[in-house]
């Protein structure tokens, strides 16, 4: 088992954000939680991070315990999240925020590599490899976070909410590059709000309702749930 | 309770205010510009005075500028003045001195069969050791101080390591007074860096004296500056420091030890403090535990009229400063003795006028 999160209960302060929330992931799946705002999702992904700790449960990363490795061990053992809202470097080129990414490396040449590699997936980065972050538009900003996602190697990719604030055929092209991201070898766990485009790549799906699974299954059985038709497909 | 607050306007209006500021800012020119016609009429100070206090301000502006860099790293990754950075400074300027006591007292004997100290025998590697101590003791200085005085109250309220900063700097004066007592001291420098001894300048008609220690100590301060600049640029290290104070929370999902950085920060602060406390006894030659007050205020003068956070901002601040404080008494016709009013007005005045400094961005709430 790649992923096993287990009975995980995340406080902040006197608010309990994640009440006992289980569940895993296979190598080589493509996973989506789901569900509305403020259900948890992006706090799940932040305690895999170790951004935050949880106040109980376990996280397991091929068997062994992640719960007390420090967030930049998390990025060296193949974890690397991509964070909701993006969170480019502002005052750093397209270029620098790329080597942001590869900061764990020191091998300039796989670096370089690297980065020819994601320019390949996403040529629009490119043109703008010069650009200030800040100044790239929003899809571009997604583009370049994935990007930097990928430049740490990722064995396991937490993406938290792409398609946000995106135009619905942007959103077509960063989810193609998921699923093609994929397909190469990355698994991923994919938080969304857009149920529907994330259940119709993913595998399989849990489904987050203020700080609790509510429902789980394969991703085609969930788009199919009158439940979730009903709450996150636009009552279908 | 909001349909109270709209009926009774309890400030001015953002435009009205604006014009008061600029208009204020206007006569305050106007006066000053006024006052300088009216003393350079008087042509009290020939060229050669010009020229000394030119030199003198770029001197001391320099070793602002290397106290300002680190008010100004700290506030870019913490948002917090560390108000105990001058103290920092002091450190340095004992850990020389020491090195040059010590030097001082150790005979040997020369080429030519002459008995003299250590310090005159080898004036470059002691001058080298003495910057070497007083850069490390400070940067320890730097790294103890946030890891006991800040990192536990990260997350507190801002005003709370504020606090902190004021503590810990009072605490630091009285440790150094109970370690070194309250006497002033000398530094004694080895022969060939004699303060007062220099190159000579003839100039209408007069002679001005580049002395060496304040030349060696401004080529010094520019090469640490450029060497910090390369380093915030140009190394993995500098770009961290850079992506930490963008976004700490990202730049810890990059693999960056966030904590780590802090602390370096830190360290690279003290260090160009150190070096600046070890350039301020050289060439000013007395001090004591309480060396680092005046330029801890006013290298934060420096960072703030450059704009906190920006580190160009801070160095250009730091020059920009020890000039205006040097020439400031002369082109005004005021007592010299006056110089640290003129620091601490520009101080009020940048903060009423133009709290983003000249350099600066408005301060954003998100980088919070
Ligand atoms: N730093 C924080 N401090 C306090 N409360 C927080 C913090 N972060 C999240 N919360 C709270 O925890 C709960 C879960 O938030 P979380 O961000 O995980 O939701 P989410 O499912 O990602 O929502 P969204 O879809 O809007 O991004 C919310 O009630 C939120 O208000
Ligand atoms: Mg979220």
């Amino acid at each position: 088992m790649m992923l096993e999160v287990e009975n995980l209960n995340v406080h902040y302060g006197a608010i309990h954000a994640l009440k006992g929330v289980t569940f895993h992931l296979q190598e080589g799946e493509i996973v989506a939680l789901i569900g509305a705002n403020g259900a948890g999702k992006s706090t799940t992904l932040n305690t895999i991070s170790r951004l935050n700790k949880p106040t109980a449960g376990d996280i397991r990363y091929r068997g062994a315990s992640i719960v007390e490795t420090p967030p930049q061990d998390i990025v060296t053992k193949g974890i690397v999240q991509v964070p909701e809202g993006r969170r480019i470097f502002p005052k750093m080129s397209v270029v620098e925020n790329l080597e942001m990414g590869a900061y764990i490396f020191s091998d300039r040449q796989r670096i370089e590599a690297d980065i020819e590699m994601v320019f390949g997936k996403f040529p629009r980065l490119r043109e703008r490899r010069k650009q200030l972050g800040g100044t790239l538009s929003g899809g571009e900003q997604q583009m370049l976070a994935i990007a930097r996602g990928l430049m740490a190697r990722p064995q396991l990719l937490l993406l938290d909410e792409p398609s946000m604030g995106l135009a619905p055929i942007i959103v077509e092209q960063i989810f193609d590059i998921i699923r093609e991201i994929n397909q190469q070898g990355t698994s991923i766990l994919l938080v969304e709000q857009n149920a529907q485009m994330a259940l119709s790549i993913a595998d399989r799906g849990y489904v987050f309702e203020t700080g609790k699974i509510v429902l789980e299954g394969d991703a085609g059985d969930l788009l199919e749930d009158p439940m979730v038709k009903e709450a996150y497909l636009g009552g279908g | 309770m909001e349909a109270l607050r709209k009926k009774i306007p309890l400030t001015l209006p953002q435009n009205t205010v604006k014009i008061i500021r600029i208009i204020a800012a206007l006569l305050l020119l106007a006066l000053v510009i006024v006052r300088a016609i009216d003393v350079a009429a008087e042509s009290q100070f020939g060229a050669d005075t010009w020229l000394r206090l030119s030199v003198s301000g770029l001197i001391i502006g320099g070793m602002y500028a290397l106290i300002a860099i680190g008010y100004t790293l700290v506030y870019g990754i913490l948002f917090m003045i560390n108000f105990a950075h001058g103290e920092v400074m002091m450190i340095g300027t004992f850990g020389g001195y020491f090195v040059f006591e010590a030097f001082n007292a150790i005979q040997v004997t020369a080429a030519d069969g002459s008995q003299m100290s250590f310090l005159n025998a080898n004036p470059v590697i002691a001058v080298f050791l003495a910057f070497l101590a007083g850069m490390t003791i400070a940067a320890l200085s730097g790294y103890f101080l946030e890891k006991i005085a800040y990192r536990p109250l990260r997350g507190a309220p801002r005003l709370v390591p504020l606090i902190s900063a004021i503590g810990a700097s009072i605490f630091l004066q009285n440790a150094g007074q109970l370690l070194f007592g309250p006497q002033r001291r000398q530094y004694i420098n080895p022969v060939v860096l004699d303060r007062g001894i220099g190159w000579h300048v003839e100039l209408a008609g007069s002679t001005v004296v580049l002395t060496y220690t304040g030349i060696f100590s401004l080529v010094l301060s520019a090469i640490l500056m450029v060497g910090l600049y390369v380093l915030v640029q140009r190394t993995k290290l500098g770009r961290a420091m850079r992506a930490v104070a963008q976004d700490k929370k990202t730049a810890a999902l990059m693999g960056i030890n966030v904590d780590q950085i802090i602390s370096r920060t830190f360290v690279i602060s003290g260090a160009l403090a150190g070096a600046a406390g070890v350039m301020w006894g050289i060439h000013n030659g007395l001090f004591n535990y309480f060396v680092g007050f005046l330029p801890g205020i006013k290298a934060f003068t420096a960072a703030v009229l450059g704009g906190i956070g920006n580190i160009p901002g801070a160095m250009l601040g730091g020059m920009f400063l020890g000039i205006v404080e040097s020439l400031g008494p002369a082109v005004l016709g005021i007592d010299f003795q006056l110089k640290d009013v003129i620091a601490f007005s520009i101080l009020i005045l940048v903060l009423i006028f133009r709290p983003s400094g000249i350099l600066g961005e408005a301060l954003s709430e998100e980088k919070v």
